[in-house]
């Protein structure tokens, strides 16, 4: 809680990025799905993720959540080099993805699915754990209620709850596990406009609380509104990184169609 | 304050009332249904019998359970089965095996001398043991090869059935020591009617004669195991680690393997508890009938898949409990004798138990409807 003034000349160590990924290759046979694409991530930051379908984003995410395996480059967490096998590698260092769908288990309630795997256990007698129910519905309520997000049936399946909530219940999984990066493949898709304008806050909320997003979404007026950075790819290379400030949907188009590129390979 | 008036007040609709209503009903039907059937047999035996035959006696009632725990203990392995959204067609086979491995074991071992107690836990012990290994062997291939299990426990059931044949040469074994006789028979409570009778616990009274074929045998040992199995199986289901893992592999494979639930190893484990139940459905049905039978289970096996879908477990997996399963269980065991009771050519049996599958599944299904599950699905 030092104020700025302590050492005003000094300046403060630069920390890593949270996320770093540097010149990533990752090739399918004799496709090269993601070439040579270099990322940055920090603390709070929100960054947008766009590109034409079959540009390489997917990929791109999938490598750093550990589903693929980069073929050449690294990535880099907190500055140290990260290699993960399996998706669970990934989610343990706190790297989280939230996917359209798939993501929870339609039959439990939100409770069961924030818990679903780490599920609180109680000592009934020595070898014998029973779950806690008490306290995963009491964790889950303050969580959720932290995020502002509000589920009247809370006891309910998921399958009956509306997307949005469902995609709420999702990030609030991440956010009780201390989710240090997070991924959003297309969060808004198939969602009311209420509940993408729901989803959207919830990624205003996540930044607040210093979690960075990286947000994939073919709708760019949601990426506008909510992201601090656009990264555009087309063909597998990073095509433009802007502040969104500073640029305008109609040249993010002009990117990801590849009328534009600032990172053309000399020659 | 004043803020709360204007909350919109939710006034439930008559459309939720009837959506409760059938909610409510799908939940409670199985048991509805079990207590018109135990009323109507009561009544129409009586009638048809002039007086006579009493269906709600104890000798019936011990009757019904002593068949069902077959079909119940089947059934407990196939409910963590189907709610993992898998099927063991294995069960029936595996039962017959372990049935013939236990009386082997028990055999040989009272051959050679060996206190006939010890012969009879080890044949138990070794049939357990063989029946984990083959459920075992399922879960493996299911989980590491990706093997449907429908296919997986199709063959695995073939090569069961085999080694079941292979061992005792397709003959009943026999020859086993009393102690097997007396855990198949012997039970918890006696109950002797009339003059000089009363309740014994434990010990069987000394008593011949009219007196020995009037007492009753109250909870009888098969009953009494299977009901602390049943027990505990369902507490592992609604209470533990274990059971919330086979609900949520049920509702969504991948949505449990992203959340870091070891789906394989869950797999291998309710394949290799389902053979377990199986296995000690086999060894029960040894002791009762003092013989190993390789064909003990074969006949059971579509029974039991049919009490867990009576019960209201979902084929479509993460839906369902033990309860429903041994309720399930329990009508198709009363709907038998039952019909028998009233005469009714036994053929029809098969008809009245198909009606009352489908009739279940219909109700499942409606209640899916209602709950608004179809659209998700």
């Amino acid at each position: 809680m030092d104020t700025l003034t302590a050492a005003p000349d000094v300046p403060a160590p630069v920390e890593p990025p949270m996320l770093a990924v540097v010149d990533l290759v990752k090739r399918f046979g004799g496709l090269t799905a993601v070439n040579g694409v270099s990322l940055e991530v920090r603390a709070g930051e929100v960054v947008g993720l766009v590109g034409d379908n079959g540009a390489g984003k997917s990929t791109l995410i999938k490598c750093i959540s550990g589903v693929h395996q980069g073929d050449e480059g690294e990535v880099l967490l907190d500055g140290q080099p990260v290699r993960f096998a399996k998706p669970i590698d990934a989610r343990r260092a706190g790297i989280e993805t939230i996917y359209q769908d798939l993501a929870l288990a339609g039959n439990l309630d939100v409770s069961a699915n924030i818990f679903l795997g780490r599920e609180v256990r109680r000592r009934v007698v020595p070898g014998v754990h029973t779950l806690d129910e008490k306290r995963m519905l009491e964790e889950s309520r303050k969580v959720l209620e932290s995020l502002d997000i509000r589920i009247p049936r809370f006891r309910a399946e998921i399958d009956n709850l509306s997307g949005g909530q469902r995609q709420a219940v999702a990030i609030a999984r991440a956010v009780y596990w201390k989710a240090r990066l997070m991924i959003m493949d297309e969060p808004t898709n198939n969602l009311g406009v209420p509940e993408q304008r729901k989803v959207l806050s919830l990624i205003g909320t996540l930044k607040s609380q210093g979690v960075p997003v990286i947000l994939i979404s073919h709708t760019l007026p949601d990426v506008f509104a909510v992201t601090d950075r656009i990264v555009v790819m087309h063909r597998g290379r990073k095509v433009a990184e802007k502040a969104t400030a500073s640029t305008n949907s109609t040249e993010i188009v002009e990117y990801m169609v590849g009328a534009r590129d600032d990172f053309r390979p000399e020659h | 304050m004043t803020d709360a008036a204007a909350e919109p007040v939710t006034v439930p609709s008559s459309r939720d009332a009837g959506r409760r209503l059938i909610l409510a009903v799908s939940r409670v039907w199985a048991w509805v249904f079990l207590a018109g059937l135990i009323a109507f047999f009561t009544v129409s035996v009586s009638i048809t019998s002039d007086g006579v035959i009493n269906f709600l006696s104890i000798r019936n009632a011990e009757i019904t359970l002593m068949t069902i725990t077959a079909v119940v203990l089947m059934g407990l392995g196939q409910t963590f089965v189907i709610i993992s959204g898998g099927i063991d067609l294995s069960v029936g086979w595996i039962m017959g095996l372990s049935s013939v491995v236990s009386a082997e074991v028990m055999l040989a071992l009272f051959e050679a001398g060996v206190d006939q107690w010890i012969a009879v836990a080890a044949g138990f012990g070794a049939a357990l043991i063989v029946a984990a290994l083959f459920g075992a062997t399922s879960g493996t291939i299911i989980a590491k090869l990706g093997v449907p299990s429908f296919i997986v426990t199709l063959g695995v059931s073939f090569v069961a059935r085999g080694v079941a044949l292979i061992i005792s040469g397709g003959n009943v074994v026999s020859g086993l020591p009393p102690a097997a006789r007396d855990l198949g028979n012997e039970a918890l409570f006696y109950v002797v009617p009339g003059e000089g009778g009363g309740i014994s616990l434990l010990t069987k009274p000394d008593v011949a004669g009219e007196a020995l074929r009037g007492m009753e045998r109250v909870l009888q040992w098969p009953v009494v195991i299977t009901g602390i199995v049943v027990l505990l199986g369902a507490f592992a289901l609604a209470r533990t680690q274990f059971g919330r893992h086979t609900y949520a592999i049920g509702g969504s494979r991948v949505a449990s393997l992203r959340a870091g639930v070891p789906v394989d190893r869950m797999t291998i484990l309710i394949f290799t508890l389902s053979a377990v139940t199986a296995g000690l459905a086999g060894c029960l049905y040894t002791a009762r009938f003092t013989g190993g039978s390789a064909i003990a289970g074969e006949p059971l096996l579509l029974n039991s898949i049919a009490a867990v879908i009576i019960g209201g477990v979902s084929m479509f997996g993460g839906r369902g409990n033990v309860m429903g399963t041994v309720i399930g269980s329990l009508i198709i065991a009363i709907l038998v004798t039952g019909l028998i009771m009233l005469g009714v050519d036994p053929f029809w049996q098969f008809i009245v138990i198909g009606v009352v599958v489908i009739l279940a599944v219909l109700i499942d299904q409606a209640r899916d409807l209602v709950a608004g599950r179809a659209e998700a699905a």
